[in-house]
């Protein structure tokens, strides 16, 4: 469990961050939705350590992120995984070389033993033959797919989505959503996932974080949020959602 | 994983910059020739000694700086515009959360290879550049290519060559270290990492200047 206590993030005089409290559950897919500029990606940035906050505590499992020696946050790290909005892989490296990176870096697997997570990893995001591909040569939904292939490539218990249908087809959108939601619940792992799609969040959130103005604005179920009398969150839903 | 982009690193900065090197290390030893030899026209100076002073100045002065001055801009914003893609794209972001140390897993590769290989470069530089030297005298009739190394033998003092490798090493610290920054640093976009490029090449080359006249300052 990830839990965020009055977490404020200020720059200069700016306030970004005003106070959030929240926490969020394993094997369930957490959505965090707000308007562009409300703090969504400044509070993803804080909770994955990019950002320090200016006050207030993030602790995963009980362990107070931004408090720990420099050796116990590498430990935490290994435990996230991050799927990136422009996907953040390794140009230089084929699909295979970008899954295989973290389990080169963290574990003592053999090249055989490697190249079977990869292939494992790769199955489950339903993407198969494409090991010798470098990005530039996939699509784009092809890419995210490989960026939580990479995610989840060590075992890992967190995993955070910054955006994950941005520049996707509907489509396609809907394959990375329903991905997202069978490896949150067959791995049983904390996901965060930072959206403006509001299909998205009909679709797959089961705990949604409505964020306004960098406040918590509201909290709660998918099946609230359109009986919500709250008019910024309606304003929101009203102005994205294709009723 | 590290010697292996290490290995990548130095044949991206020592082979892939050969030609570069060699083509400049060729002329310049060539024109260099030419001209001492207009300016020491005299029957009382030997021949063998526009060969001494070629051999010297290629080793003291024009194959580290003019060298290590190419390198800065060939290297040096090759590395500042690939760090700073990599930043910008949020690759540096995504070794940070798998809990890699993001400027010593980029960075530290290229420092490495860089101070290993551009002193070899330099090396190949100096050869080449009497190599250059002995053509362009024999084909413009100045002086013959025995005359040419019997000044540049007569000439040679081993501290020459310590202080043009002593030379390289600083440059190529200063040259890989202060791309490896400034692509570091980079924020934004395209015109971002083109900028960060760019300074790059202009703060190595300025420095490698200064540390030219304090080194010369030191160690002559």
């Amino acid at each position: 469990m990830i839990e965020l206590i009055d977490v404020h993030k200020s720059f200069g005089d700016v306030d970004v961050l005003k106070g959030i409290s929240t926490s969020f559950l394993p094997g369930k897919t957490n959505l965090i939705i707000g308007a562009s500029g409300g703090g969504k990606s400044v509070l993803m940035k804080c909770m994955v350590g990019l950002l320090t906050p200016t006050s207030g505590q993030i602790t995963y499992d009980g362990r107070n992120f931004h408090e720990l020696d420099p050796k116990s946050i590498r430990e935490v790290r290994r435990e996230i995984g991050m799927l990136f909005q422009g996907n953040a892989l390794f140009d230089s490296y084929t699909v295979e070389q970008n899954i295989e990176f973290p389990l080169r870096m963290f574990t003592d697997m053999t090249a055989a033993e490697r190249l079977d997570r990869v292939n494992f990893c790769l199955e489950q995001v339903h993407l198969e033959g494409v090991n010798s591909k470098y990005p530039a040569e996939i699509s784009g939904g092809m890419k995210k797919r490989v960026g939580i292939a990479r995610a989840i490539a060590l075992d890992i218990k967190y995993l955070f989505c910054d955006e994950p249908n941005s520049g996707l087809d509907p489509v396609t959108s809907r394959v990375i959503d329903e991905l997202l939601q069978e490896i949150t619940t067959d791995f049983n792992i904390t996901t965060v996932i930072n959206t403006h799609d509001m299909k998205t969040v009909f679709d797959i959130g089961d705990q949604i974080l409505f964020i306004y103005e960098g406040n918590k604005w509201w909290e709660g179920k998918k099946e609230d949020v359109r009986h919500i009398d709250n008019p910024e969150l309606k304003a929101f839903i009203n102005a994205s959602y294709f009723q | 994983m590290y010697w292996e982009r290490i290995m990548i690193e130095m044949k991206n900065i020592g082979v892939g910059s050969l030609g570069i090197v060699a083509i400049i290390a060729i002329f310049q030893g060539a024109v260099t020739t030419l001209q001492i030899a207009y300016q020491l026209i005299s029957p009382l100076v030997a021949n063998p000694v526009i060969g001494s002073i070629v051999s010297d100045s290629s080793m003291l002065e024009l194959a580290p700086t003019i060298t290590c001055l190419v390198l800065a801009g060939k290297v040096g914003s090759h590395i500042a515009s690939e760090i700073g893609t990599m930043k910008v794209s949020e690759q540096i972001d995504a070794l940070e959360i798998m809990g890699i140390n993001a400027p010593a897993f980029v960075a530290l590769p290229k420092i490495i290879a860089g101070v290993v290989m551009v002193p070899c470069l330099v090396i190949i530089s100096i050869f080449l550049s009497n190599i250059g030297g002995i053509i362009a005298g024999a084909a413009s009739g100045v002086l013959t290519p025995d005359e040419f190394i019997q000044g540049a033998r007569e000439s040679f003092l081993p501290f020459n060559l310590a202080f043009s490798l002593i030379k390289a090493f600083v440059y190529a610290y200063i040259i890989t270290s202060v791309s490896s920054f400034h692509g570091y640093i980079t924020e934004g976009g395209a015109l971002e990492v083109g900028s960060s490029s760019t300074k790059a090449v202009v703060y190595s080359a300025v420095l490698i200047l200064f540390s030219d006249y304090l080194l010369t300052q030191l160690l002559l």
